[in-house]
């Protein structure tokens, strides 16, 4: 076997205890409240503005580039239905889930590693107190129920973005095209959607603490715990849209 | 510091007495480097023991092992007559409720103020403490300790390197340990900062009356503050006596820490 691929199923069999570890911690006391609450308004609100931006962006884009050949094919006034569907199934989720992967498991595996090769994390480890309760746990918990909010909100605006260039193009009213989006949508489309929305932050947490808890190397440690957490955390997002997926078609039938 | 309180501290170990730290046939390796190798050491009561030795020659490895933070291949370390090994997560984090540690670089969590690093370690430990309501009294005495009371509200990043180690001396002190490891507490500090934290961690001990296990390469660091001294060379304490037995000594490795 390479050393590459002995190396990533290493990497994989530790990530799966780290996890593990995180499970075995969650519901214990201390839970850590105040910093669970720190972590959800650092992760939540400051994405805030990015994922608006972004999924303002993605709605008007998808528009406008598909409007001609939905044109073409006399079918423009199913605008609202495809672009409901795609972006509440998979285009809200996945975009906001890589903009946070960017954004939040960065962040975490910088900060994290930063502590570790500073010596806080042992310092707060001899003070008594279990850092990794205190860090880990918390910032999981964090992302776990921060990004369902995120892409509920990205969603949104990202609708938004697509009944803006119908508003001005297609002449329909804001009114006509939210209808339209909500009569298009079933459970079977908003259930998986959220559900794996809680697997995407959950990921993003994890390999975010994972790489910056079991950061190496001094200075440069923290860089590459920054750098990895980001590949490791998009590329985990797009095995598990594509589980999620597999499972949603056998429960809906897409 | 004038001779005859020098004098005055450098009293000779309790012989007899038991020891508050004891470590015996301690090894250590990363892969094949062998970077302790049967150490064993003996830290008494109110005493202050400084471990020299050369960079990368094991010290922190093994004060890392002492405070459980590394666990070591062989060897047994007890800490107030408690196997630290044998403990559970829960005894360990009681006992280290009694053991402050100065760590090298500071180590003052950078998230938060200098107020939020000395409440920190009260968290889990209230009760030690007998501590139902403010801590604030708590914080400012040990900050009073170090001269910096007026720092209480400013961020780590708005401290000079000798303000940081003090912030730190006194994030050690809050939970009134018995015994205080020092990691290298002068390195990358001026030599006057470096002066007045020797001062500190001497007035520290005769105030509360603690332990104090010092690792350091700072040879005037080691003149001043020790007791006893023991010399980790290849792994094992290779000497072991008084700053001035160590420095008559013939031996090369021993002259070799010495030599100006």
């Amino acid at each position: 076997m390479g050393k590459g691929l002995r190396q990533f199923l290493m990497e994989i069999g530790e990530l799966a205890l780290f996890a593990a570890r995180f499970f075995r911690e969650a519901f214990k006391r201390p839970l850590e409240f105040r910093e669970f609450l720190r972590q959800c308004y650092q992760m939540g609100n400051r994405s805030l503005v990015l994922v608006g931006v972004t999924g303002f962006i993605i709605g008007l884009v998808l528009t406008l580039q598909s409007r001609p050949t939905l044109i073409e094919f006399g079918a423009v006034s199913w605008m609202p239905d495809m672009v409901g569907i795609s972006i509440v199934r998979e285009l809200g989720p996945v975009i906001t889930a890589l903009v946070c992967a960017g954004r939040i498991a960065s962040g975490i595996g910088a900060e994290l590693g930063s502590m570790r090769v500073t010596e806080q994390i042992d310092a707060m480890e001899v003070s008594g107190t279990n850092p990794f309760k205190y860090l880990v746990v918390t910032r999981i918990w964090a992302t776990t129920l921060m990004l369902p909010l995120l892409v509920v909100i990205g969603d949104a605006i990202a609708l938004y973005g697509s009944a803006l260039v119908e508003y001005f193009k297609g002449d329909v009213s804001f009114q006509l095209y939210f209808n339209q989006v909500f009569d298009a949508l079933e459970y079977g489309d908003l259930i998986p959607a959220t559900i794996k929305s809680f697997f995407f932050g959950f990921a993003i947490g994890l390999v975010g603490c994972f790489k910056g808890y079991n950061s190496k190397k001094g200075t440069a440690g923290v860089g590459f715990a920054a750098n990895t957490a980001v590949v490791f955390t998009s590329m985990l997002l797009f095995v598990i849209d594509f589980v999620a997926v597999i499972i949603s078609d056998i429960f809906y039938d897409l | 510091m004038n001779k005859e309180a020098e004098d005055t501290a450098r009293k000779k170990p309790q012989t007899g007495a038991r020891p508050m730290i004891s470590i015996r046939g301690l090894y250590k390796r990363f892969g094949e480097n062998r970077v302790l190798n049967g150490f064993e050491m003996d830290l008494f009561q109110g005493e202050n023991l400084v471990v020299m030795g050369k960079s990368g020659s094991g010290k922190s490895v093994m004060i890392k092992c002492l405070v459980g933070l590394m666990k070591p291949d062989e060897g047994r370390i007890e800490v107030m007559g408690k196997d630290i090994a044998t403990l559970n997560q829960e005894d360990l984090d009681e006992l280290r409720a009694d053991i402050g540690f100065l760590f090298q670089g500071s180590a003052l969590y950078d998230s938060m103020t200098v107020r939020e690093n000395l409440e920190f370690p009260m968290r889990r430990h209230r009760k030690k403490l007998n501590l139902e309501g403010d801590t604030m009294p708590l914080v400012l005495e040990a900050l009073e300790n170090v001269g910096l009371a007026h720092a209480i509200d400013l961020m780590p990043e708005e401290l000079s390197g000798g303000m940081k180690r003090r912030v730190a001396l006194a994030r050690t002190l809050i939970l009134r340990p018995k015994i205080i490891l020092y990691d290298e507490p002068t390195s990358g500090l001026d030599p006057i900062t470096a002066k007045e934290i020797i001062q500190l961690m001497r007035s520290i001990q005769q105030k509360y009356g603690t332990s104090s296990l010092i690792i350091t390469h700072d040879v005037d660091c080691a003149r001043v503050i020790s007791e006893r001294m023991i010399l980790l060379v290849d792994g094992i304490n290779y000497a072991e006596g008084t700053y001035e037995e160590l420095v008559r000594s013939s031996d090369p490795k021993v002259e070799a820490f010495f030599k100006k």
